[in-house]
């Protein structure tokens, strides 16, 4: 064997590496995969339908975003001085730069949104019950960790955007007793946006929780396994135990995945290639610009900010959603994970009738607190009269809407349950909506335009 | 079943030993990285010797007006009255900066269209509190204003305006 085989075999290992005799490069790829992929899943698991393959596209667009994030750290400087400098350098002189930061942040929004979608799908799918309940408890604090990096990101250019957004959504923690106003000067390393927030933000935003991230991916990938794979349909006479149809997971599994990788990728550069990220004027501490909004993310708590009292939008409301899908798991359904989207055919009609009102009241709802507003501006508002008043009207709607749809529709209490969940995500959504396209100078109500 | 417990309870304590240990241990790391990250508040924080700023002669102000200070990130407002305020530009609702509208002779916030008097009080919400305070000094004439010193307030009460000529 001449010194190259030698450097060769060393490199390629010994020991069995498939049954395969054939000397096809791809087995150890194949291989490689099947170090932490199971080698056989249910033939009911790979398809789009059930799927439509939205965990795929997450670790894709976060995989993109590593790569990416490590390239514009060669060029961005972190300082308060430097930083909008760097960035207008890295889109007017670097090769390709605007194309990169467009990547970056496309993908990191693009992120949030498959990560949402994949939320819904594996709360529609019932895929939280049983041995996923854990998983999904796992999958709220990454949906936390890919909120705090956009959030973190959107302040690194430094313009007149970031800057306003971070302020006001930073000052919101004001509003939490106690802790909030420490919290806020810890988080801002000061009163009030500066220096040293810019480079707490790209700390976080470049190690913290970036490995934060991957560990905690791996980890809910790992509880996949554990959970024999992913939540399969079920015909309603099926016994949860019997065996299911397998497939090879190379080439059945891996090739649909790759596939679904291959075109987000390509969705993602088409989309660079045409719409270049925001860049308004150098932050400038001295003057708000008209208007001025939160992260369009956080829109929908800046929206209810509009009509309650700050305590209450900021920490009341959060604090009961995040309880809310906290304990989603845990509650006692009475029906157990069948993998069909929505449960029934009556779930279904229940969802679309949860997502109809939700849209419809808020709607409603926000127009109604905008005429009461404009009638009274008189005094300040209160706790009480802004706050805890509209709050208990707000839980009785929500309450009066839960009884109508178990009594009325006669659903059963995890349809019940669903529901309510669609009625507060279409809710929310409404809001996000609202104040993101809806509201003009002065934050007044304007049609889109 | 007397030298079990006894077992038990050795392995116990030896565990409860290490757990205490580590607790210990992650205290330390803890209070490293606070004291690591301590000394970036002075690198970071504005100088305090430029917190008092003269901010000019009083008959430099006429009644009825609003005059901003980039530097000291304050309003001096004189009311009709000739009591000056000093009034913290920034929005009791959420922190953004809220510019004078001369015309319609109060502040408007661009974020949230909270509105204040000259004075600072809420007009129209969402803020929750007046504009805060300033201390303000009265020598030889000139008006001083301490930025150090941030007075926190619901509304405007009379003895929180300052005259010249009294002490």
């Amino acid at each position: 064997m001449s010194t190259l085989q030698r450097v060769w075999a060393s490199i390629r290992g010994s020991g069995p590496v498939t049954n395969s005799s054939s000397n096809d490069p791809r087995k150890y790829l194949r291989n490689f995969l099947l170090h932490f992929r199971p080698a056989e899943v249910p033939e009911r698991s790979i398809g789009f339908a059930l799927t439509a393959y939205l965990g795929v596209a997450s670790t894709v667009l976060l995989v993109m975003l590593i790569l990416s994030g490590l390239m514009l750290k060669f060029v961005y400087e972190p300082s308060a001085t430097h930083a909008y400098a760097s960035i207008v350098y890295i889109g007017s002189e670097v090769p390709f730069g605007q194309l990169l930061r467009n990547l970056h942040r496309w993908s990191g929004y693009a992120l949030l949104v498959t990560a949402f979608l994949h939320l819904l799908r594996v709360f529609y799918t019932g895929a939280f019950h049983g041995p996923r309940q854990f998983n999904w408890i796992i999958g709220l604090a990454l949906m936390a960790l890919v909120l705090l990096s956009n959030f973190t990101g959107y302040l690194l250019p430094w313009d007149q955007i970031s800057y306003w957004a971070v302020t006001i959504s930073t000052s919101l923690l004001d509003y939490v007793p106690g802790i909030g106003t420490p919290l806020k000067e810890l988080i801002l390393g000061g009163p009030e946006p500066g220096p040293a927030t810019l480079l707490n933000f790209y700390a976080l935003h470049t190690a913290i929780l970036p490995l934060s991230l991957v560990f905690l991916v791996l980890f809910h990938f790992w509880r996949i396994r554990m959970a024999h794979g992913i939540v399969v349909r079920r015909a309603p006479d099926e016994r949860l135990t019997s065996p299911l149809p397998m497939v090879r997971t190379v080439p059945h599994l891996v090739t649909r995945e790759a596939a679904a990788a291959l075109l987000v990728v390509a969705a993602m550069l088409a989309l660079s290639m045409t719409l270049d990220a925001p860049l308004a004027e150098q932050a400038n501490p001295g003057m708000s610009p008209n208007p001025t909004k939160a992260p369009w993310f956080f829109m929908g708590i800046q929206e209810i900010l509009m009509h309650l009292h700050p305590l209450f939008a900021a920490l009341v409301i959060p604090a009961c959603l995040l309880a809310f899908l906290l304990c989603l798991p845990y509650l006692r359904h009475d029906a157990p994970a069948t993998g069909v989207w929505f449960g029934s055919k009556r779930g279904r009609r229940t969802v679309l009738a949860a997502a109809i009102a939700g849209c419809l009241l808020t709607a409603g709802g926000v127009l109604l607190s905008e005429a009461v507003l404009s009638a009274d501006t008189a005094s300040p508002p209160t706790v009480l009269r802004n706050g805890l008043i509209p709050f208990l009207a707000i839980v009785a709607v929500v309450a009066g809407f839960y009884a109508m749809i178990k009594k009325a529709l006669d659903a059963s209490k995890s349809e019940a349950v669903q529901a309510l969940f669609t009625f507060l995500t279409s809710a929310f959504l409404t809001l996000t909506l609202i104040g993101t396209w809806f509201r003009g100078a002065g934050m007044q109500l304007v049609w889109p335009g | 079943m007397a030298m079990q417990e006894k077992k038990t309870s050795r392995r116990t304590f030896l565990n409860a030993l290490w757990v205490g240990v580590g607790a210990l241990s992650l205290a330390e790391i803890g209070f490293l990285i606070s004291r690591f990250l301590k000394p970036r508040e002075q690198r970071f924080a504005e100088n305090t010797a430029d917190a008092v700023i003269a901010a000019g002669s009083v008959d430099a102000f006429d009644p009825g007006s609003v005059t901003a200070f980039v530097r000291g990130k304050f309003y001096l407002a004189r009311l009709d009255n000739g009591g000056f305020l000093a009034l913290s530009r920034t929005c009791t609702h959420l922190g953004c900066t809220v510019p004078w509208v001369d015309d319609e002779k109060r502040f408007v916030c661009p974020c949230h269209a909270s509105a204040f008097s000259i004075n600072g009080e809420v007009l129209a919400p969402p803020a929750p509190r007046a504009l805060d305070l300033f201390d303000i000094r009265i020598e030889n004439g000139q008006v001083l204003v301490d930025t150090g010193k941030r007075t926190k307030r619901v509304g405007f009460e009379a003895a929180q305006a300052v005259y010249p000529g009294r002490a």
